[in-house]
């Protein structure tokens, strides 16, 4: 069965996107690297944490901005992933999302990555950045359906109904293993020329489950 | 808490999930919140996952999961009534009942909240007081309302 | 109540009904709307009952009517055929108005709008200036029915656009007129609802749902809500013609339900036109079916937005999701689905019955139509302001609002709401209409207009608005969530005097980035209070940073203190100060003690000598 497709250009790059997938994928086709967090291959995309963003405009257009893991192609597509205004977003996202979760991994890697030196916001501590995508296992690959959002806005968090587990929910871990969170950060230089290794230790070091569902293994292993 | 009456609400209803949050409504209006008995039958009824009743309920500003004063305060923060110094009736009423929005006094007399725009905007600063809404508030006629109540004394609407 | 089967069921009715009205001699209307039950006019409308009848009047007919839209001056009492019009009434009125004006024809003086400035007074609601200036179509009938009462909307002349639509009218060309008509959406985005109805029309499937948005989220917009509670029967009846158009199955009634009254209201209305046959299976004998349900709101903001709404209607959180596909093709449940604000829902019925072409000449070639807005605030008259598009922001302000309200000199006016912004008194020759605003920065909106005077702090108005969409942002993204709480603690350190230069840069930046990137319309406009508050009162934001507060509103850059001239030392605002702080003597100046003082506000509201000074 041949495969519709539909031509669009990224970048610059003309690109024979298969009908129905999304500038992501179609991208992730010819190699151009859009940066993702709360996006997984497997589970349906959420649009949430908007790193993904790219600038669009469809048949010379204004352009508009929107989601990458999100947003179906369609013929006479025009995707920029670097542009300056996109740039400009990113970091600034990448800065928010440091100052909310500065002991975060992914959070500080994706900061380096965008290359913040400085953040100008008073630091917080938290250990979820409610991307969501333990939820999107739980309901989609697991079939648990026990973890969701509760609470709305700054308040928001993850949990279970009245942070009990319900009987739906079978130790699993799969919420556990998807979480990008649930690194333990690295502990920088400690000595000269000693690093902490943590990073090349990833699969041996205790995890911390930042939304405290199963009790935090911290306790035993304070960071 | 009374499984009929659950039941009834539900019933009414006609078990459907459009009619959740009406649901929830009519749950916190007869028990003054929503406990987590309740939420559980509406599950199985409903045939949704408590998890999700349970987001509802933590999503929306109009359901506590914990119960509520006997008098219900609830101060406008709306635009107009905000222009007009809706903020310094429910900083008096604050320091008055030593509660934050959203919270019980320990005597479970009052609860107190704010809420966004109640609609009556030429008439602000707005306060309500269980279901009834009064007008042309000032922080001491505020004052006034909450000391008589405190005494048990009924108070009608009325052009003061 | 009876039940229609077909068209000349109808008119036989509204003929019926319109001789029993001929045996009243006066008819003597209450205003019920939210407004004046704050008021007492429940209290009102029982006496009134209870007099005539202990009183044996004859011929009158009392009606319980819906929202006036003149709130401030309630409870409000009219009576006809002499066209008086009387505001501010108490119960103990209520008796004098019968002996007094119904029976003998005198007028009581003290019951009559006074213009504050002329001292003149109005009889009759036409020449009242509020009134005179407006162009009151959708809100016409509202002093002139009981909304729970379908008798006197079929009285009226409701529900024969329906027919006309239903029995003269195909689908595609009743779409055509309304089309023609040139009516955009009057929930804020304006757009052109024929379109948005033809979409709807042509999208695939069979079932298709039918929303009234009255959430109505905009703080100090109530426009909705007076439709909705006074005359509920014209929202079904424009949602029918639109079922009919589109081929809508199933309709919804999204109210907030900090609105118990319009809810009630809209209940009831569902309730006689099922039992009329105006709703539920073939409809007026015909093969077309169409019901509607209330569906509530459970406090968010959010839910305004089409696909949060929607969300909501399925039983779920209030999220919104990408719009990519829009509703029309994929909505509730999946199905096409079109979405209206009330205020569009009111339009149809007078477009159906009067034509495109009269709908077209009234407002500016873009925006055409009547908008209701509700003007609120630091303006003499409150209230709900119905005028074409393009009358100007003076024209509303000055000449239907009276101009400023505490004798400070207007500033500014924030329109449409949380997603619009402020607009400075030099632009006030601006005609209002969906795109003129927005190009200065603000934007129409769904109709909210919030006068500022010089007694109104543009940093305070910046950062209330942030707290607002703060506290009602969905959480769901990242920018919105994370970049309005930083806008927020920016604000909030901006009105303590703890910004810098750096500060005003970073406000801008965020906000940038926070309208780019954001998922939804809460996210995309929020920035424009902040960013429009910024361009047009800068120099306001620069005081903050030098640690002073011009208007006198943020709390820790003001200090409070007593004029020696104007102070004639009644003691009066000691006796009322809750911490203490001020001090002195009978018949001498008094005092305030700094350290001591919570700039409450409390001797300012008691001095009738203006002996407070703010700076």
């Amino acid at each position: 069965m041949e495969i519709k497709t539909v031509n669009i250009t990224i970048d610059g790059i003309s690109v024979d996107a298969e009908e129905g997938s999304t500038i992501l994928q179609a991208a992730r086709t010819v190699g151009i690297h859009i940066p993702t967090l709360c996006y997984a291959e497997h589970l349906s995309p959420y649009g949430g944490c908007r790193i993904c963003v790219v600038e669009i405009s469809q048949d010379g257009g204004k352009t508009f901005i929107d989601t990458s893991c999100t947003h179906r192609v369609r013929e006479g597509m025009n995707v920029q992933t670097k542009s300056p205004r996109i740039i400009r977003a990113r970091k600034m996202l990448a800065e928010l999302l440091v100052s909310s979760a500065p002991n975060v991994k992914i959070a500080q890697d994706i900061a380096a990555r965008m290359g913040i030196l400085k953040v100008r916001f008073p630091m917080e501590d938290n250990r979820c950045i409610l991307c969501g995508l333990c939820i999107r296992m739980c309901y989609e690959q697991m079939d648990g359906k026990a973890l969701g959002f509760a609470g709305r806005g700054t308040k928001r968090k993850i949990s279970m109904p009245f942070n009990k587990r319900p009987e739906t929910c079978r130790l699993c871990r799969g919420c556990d293993y998807i979480c990008p969170a649930m690194i333990i950060p690295c502990h920088g230089v400690k000595e000269p020329g000693e690093l902490c290794g943590r990073c090349v230790l990833l699969d041996e070091m205790p995890k911390c489950c930042p939304t405290n569902t199963f009790g935090c293994f911290c306790d035993k292993n304070p960071l | 808490m009374d499984i009929v009456n659950v039941n009834k609400i539900i019933e009414k209803y006609q078990e459907k999930r459009t009619a959740l949050i009406s649901i929830l409504h009519d749950i916190q209006d007869r028990y003054q919140f929503l406990p987590e008995e309740a939420l559980k039958i509406i599950a199985s009824r409903l045939r949704m996952n408590l998890n999700e009743i349970y987001g509802v309920a933590t999503f929306y500003k109009s359901f506590s999961l914990i119960p509520k004063g006997k008098h219900s305060i609830t101060i406008c923060l709306g635009t107009a009534c905000h222009v007009r110094g809706g903020p310094k009736i429910l900083r008096e009423i604050r320091s008055l009942l030593k509660i934050k929005p959203g919270e019980t006094t320990p005597d479970r007399k009052f609860s107190l909240n704010t809420v966004n725009c109640l609609g009556v905007c030429a008439i602000g600063p707005v306060m309500m007081i269980d279901g009834k809404f009064y007008g042309d508030m000032s922080p001491l006629k505020a004052k006034r309302m909450i000391e008589k109540l405190s005494k048990n004394t009924k108070k009608s609407g009325g052009r003061s | 109540m009876r039940k229609i089967k077909s068209l000349s069921d109808l008119e036989k009715w509204r003929k019926d009904i319109l001789r029993k009205q001929d045996e009243f001699e006066t008819i003597i209307s209450v205003c019920g709307g939210t407004g004046c039950h704050a008021y007492g006019c429940k209290n009102i409308k029982d006496r009134f009952i209870k007099t005539i009848k202990e009183n044996g009047y004859q011929k009158i007919k009392l009606r319980f009517t819906g929202c006036r839209g003149f709130c401030e001056r309630g409870p409000i009492v009219t009576i006809q055929p002499q066209e008086i019009f009387y505001q501010r009434v108490k119960e103990k009125d209520v008796p004098l108005i019968l002996s007094e004006t119904i029976k003998k024809g005198k007028i009581l003086e003290h019951l009559l709008y006074e213009d504050s400035m002329t001292k003149s007074r109005f009889i009759s609601e036409k020449d009242i200036p509020f009134y005179k200036a407006q162009k009151r179509l959708i809100l016409a009938n509202n002093g002139l029915i009981e909304p729970t009462k379908i008798e006197d909307y079929i009285m009226l002349g409701g529900y024969q656009s329906f027919s006309k639509a239903l029995f003269e009218m195909e689908p595609q060309q009743i779409i055509d007129e309304v089309k023609a008509s040139g009516l955009r959406g009057r929930g804020g985005a304006g757009f052109p609802t024929g379109k948005k109805w033809e979409e709807c029309r042509n999208a695939t499937g069979k079932l298709k749902y039918i929303i009234c948005n009255c959430d109505e989220g905009d703080p100090g917009a109530y426009m909705d809500r007076s439709l909705l509670e006074g005359n509920p029967h014209s929202i079904l009846e424009g949602m029918l013609i639109g079922a009919y158009a589109i081929g809508g199955r199933y309709g919804y009634i999204y109210v907030r339900h900090e609105y118990p009254l319009a809810c009630k209201n809209a209940e009831i209305a569902i309730k006689q036109a099922r039992k009329a046959g105006l709703l539920g299976d073939n409809i007026l004998g015909t093969d077309f079916s169409f019901d509607v349900e209330i569906a509530k709101g459970g406090g968010a903001f959010v839910c305004g937005e089409s696909t949060a709404l929607i969300a909501s209607i399925e039983g779920r959180a209030g999220e919104p999701r990408s719009k990519q596909i829009h509703a029309v093709e994929d909505g509730l449940w999946g199905k096409p689905t079109n979405i209206n604000n009330v205020e569009t829902w009111a339009n149809i019925p007078l477009i159906i019955k009067n034509g495109s072409k009269w709908f077209s000449s009234i407002g500016t070639e873009k925006s055409k139509g009547t908008k209701i807005f509700s003007l609120v605030g630091k303006v003499k008259n409150t209230g709900l302001v119905e005028v074409p598009m393009g009358i100007t922001l003076k024209e509303i302000i000055f000449d239907i609002g009276g101009g400023p309200k505490d004798g400070k000199p207007i500033k500014a006016v924030q329109t449409g709401g949380p997603s619009g912004g402020c607009i400075p008194v030099s632009l006030f020759n601006l005609p209002v209409d969906f795109d003129s605003l927005k190009e200065v920065g603000s934007m129409m909106g769904s109709g909210g207009m919030i006068v500022m005077d010089e007694g109104t702090c543009m940093v305070d108005v910046a950062k209330y608005f942030i707290h607002f969409l703060e506290e009602e942002s969905c959480g769901k993204c990242l920018p919105c969530r994370e970049g309005l709480k930083r806008m927020s603690q920016i604000l909030e350190n901006l009105t303590e005097g703890k910004g810098d230069e750096e500060s005003l840069y970073l406000l801008e930046e965020l906000g940038q980035v926070v309208a780019d990137t954001s998922l939804c319309g809460l996210g995309k406009t929020a920035p424009n209070p902040v960013l429009s508050a910024l361009k047009y009162f800068r120099p306001e934001f620069e005081a903050h940073l030098d640690k002073r507060c011009p208007a006198g509103v943020c709390i820790p850059l003001i200090h409070y203190s007593i004029s020696e001239t104007n102070c004639i030392g009644c003691g009066a605002c000691a006796k009322i100060c809750p911490t203490k702080a001020i001090e002195g003597e009978k018949k001498e100046v008094y005092h305030i003690i700094s350290e001591l003082c919570i700039k409450c506000g409390s001797c300012r509201e008691i001095c009738k000598n203006d002996a407070i000074i703010v700076n």
